[in-house]
């Protein structure tokens, strides 16, 4: 799943322009991540923070 | 909030604002919606643009102009500088803007041209009928609301969803984005009436580093990379790097982050319904990483198409597409031709960026225009040939 580090995020919207999903969404301050998330992990690699991450699904 | 309105722009950034006041100075019924609860705040920008083009929009006034800068040097990765006069500089430089004061100066105008204006209001879907858009469903300060119109228009920039819920494929590709990271860096040495660019892959992969004056000793110093050429290396990771070479004196006072469209216009700008503008569009330019002024010149033709439809009462696909039209043929040329450009110059190693920036030593570039530029580069590299000649 992706994970945001809200502290490090710069609120852009770069990663919402590249997800082919729609499945990111910034409001104000605020990263959304929803269920069309296919960890493709495009986002993680264009924040220009390093904000986002591709981590494993804890079961 | 009314429930019904002629036009319903959402995004109020230049483009957005444009298109709300040209509607609105054509008589429409206009509402212009802004997610965020500060137009123009955070900024995503390094804030140059043109002089002239921006005065065909809107009053220069020294609230938002930080500098005015007559000229740009670029320096190439082992150091060697091109300096162009203004007039070649083209039209991202000329002021160095304030856009947290700017884009709410644009809003302003659109207000009191007759736009309904509302911030913290997002739109979070369209409403189609018959696969024909006609309005938005929202959340205006988090209670839902729905508003009709006859046409939407996405202005809603590099974050673009409007486009995706019509139907039109926005994604942009990682090769196709410029992300960035800037600083606003106070107390340093810098050349006030000057841009600056630095080249080479190993400040900004794909992209370039900028130093815009806002004052005296005050600058955005920032840079692109292109998102294809991540390899573990942010954007913030090489200003930082830069920084420490350059300015480690610096003091930054604000941090800005975001990213450009470099994909060149999307071949379809409009449907049944609804138009894009501005970044939501893709119309910055793929080179420069520019987009307020190109921004405003499609939130024009938006205005003013619209406005005919609406009076006309034809709003078919066939009549919004004149807006495609308009707007392919006011920035079309240009746009393709810098993405060629850009597919060139993201490719080139730092040693060609070199021996360029080597071989127009001594050209005066006093008497010179952009195509007489490439020309003289094609001169004085012939190699270059094959690979330059379909920009003209
Ligand atoms: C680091 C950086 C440096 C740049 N430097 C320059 C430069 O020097 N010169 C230049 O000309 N251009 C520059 N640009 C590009 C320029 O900033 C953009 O091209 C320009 O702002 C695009 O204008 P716009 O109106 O299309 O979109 P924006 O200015 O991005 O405005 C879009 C607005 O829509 C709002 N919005 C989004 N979704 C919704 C929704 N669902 N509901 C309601 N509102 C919504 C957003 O909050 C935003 O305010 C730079 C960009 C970056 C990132």
């Amino acid at each position: 799943m992706i994970t945001v580090n809200r502290y490090r995020c710069g609120y852009c919207g770069a990663c919402v322009s590249v997800c082919p999903r729609d499945a990111l969404d910034l409001v104000e301050t605020y990263i959304e991540v929803d269920d069309k998330c296919s960890n493709c992990g495009i986002c993680t690699k264009v924040c220009p923070m390093g904000a986002l991450e591709l981590v494993e699904d804890e079961e | 909030m009314k429930s019904n309105y002629d036009v319903i722009v959402v995004g109020a950034g230049p483009a957005g604002s444009i298109a709300a006041r040209t509607a609105a100075e054509q008589g429409l019924d206009v509402l212009l919606i802004e997610k965020r609860q500060e137009i123009g705040d955070p900024v995503r920008c390094a804030e140059g643009t043109g002089k002239m083009g921006l005065s065909q929009f809107i009053e220069p006034d020294p609230r938002w102009i930080c500098a005015e800068v007559t000229g740009a040097r670029i320096f190439a990765p082992d150091g060697t500088c091109i300096e162009l006069n203004e007039k070649l500089a083209g039209k991202e430089v000329g002021y160095v803007l304030e856009r947290k004061i700017f884009d709410r100066a644009v809003a302003k105008t659109a207000a009191r041209a007759g736009a309904e204006v509302q911030v913290k209001t997002q739109a979070t879907s369209l409403i189609k009928e018959n696969g024909v858009v006609c309005g938005i469903k929202g959340k205006h300060r988090g209670e839902d609301f729905e508003a009709r119109a006859k046409v939407v228009v996405g202005a809603d920039g590099i974050e673009s969803k409007v486009g995706k819920w019509a139907g039109i494929n926005t994604t942009l590709k990682p090769k196709d984005i410029e992300t960035c990271a800037q600083f606003l860096v106070t107390d340093i040495d810098i050349r006030a009436d000057s841009c600056d660019f630095y080249m080479g892959n190993l400040r900004a992969p794909g992209g370039y580093v900028w130093i815009f004056p806002k004052g005296k000793r005050e600058a955005n110093v920032g840079l692109g990379m292109l998102g294809s050429r991540f390899t573990g290396k942010h954007p913030i990771d090489y200003l930082h790097e830069f920084m420490a070479w350059k300015f480690p004196e610096g003091k930054i006072i604000e941090t800005v982050v975001g990213a450009v469209p470099a994909s060149g216009m999307l071949k379809q700008l409009s449907t049944s319904g609804l138009v894009l503008v501005g970044d939501a569009g893709r119309v910055s330019d793929p080179i420069t990483g520019g987009g307020i002024y190109n921004g405003m010149v499609s939130g024009r033709i938006a205005g003013n198409v619209l406005a005919d439809a609406i009076k006309a009462n034809d709003l078919s696909v066939k009549k919004l597409q004149r807006y495609d039209r308009e707007v392919r043929e006011a920035l079309g040329k240009q746009l393709d031709r810098n993405y060629k450009a850009k597919e060139f110059v993201v490719k080139a190693e730092d040693s060609l960026m070199n021996s360029v920036a080597r071989s127009l030593h001594g050209v005066n570039f006093e008497e010179m225009s952009v195509p007489k530029l490439l020309k003289e580069i094609i001169t004085r590299n012939p190699s270059m040939f094959l690979e330059l000649a379909g920009l003209f």
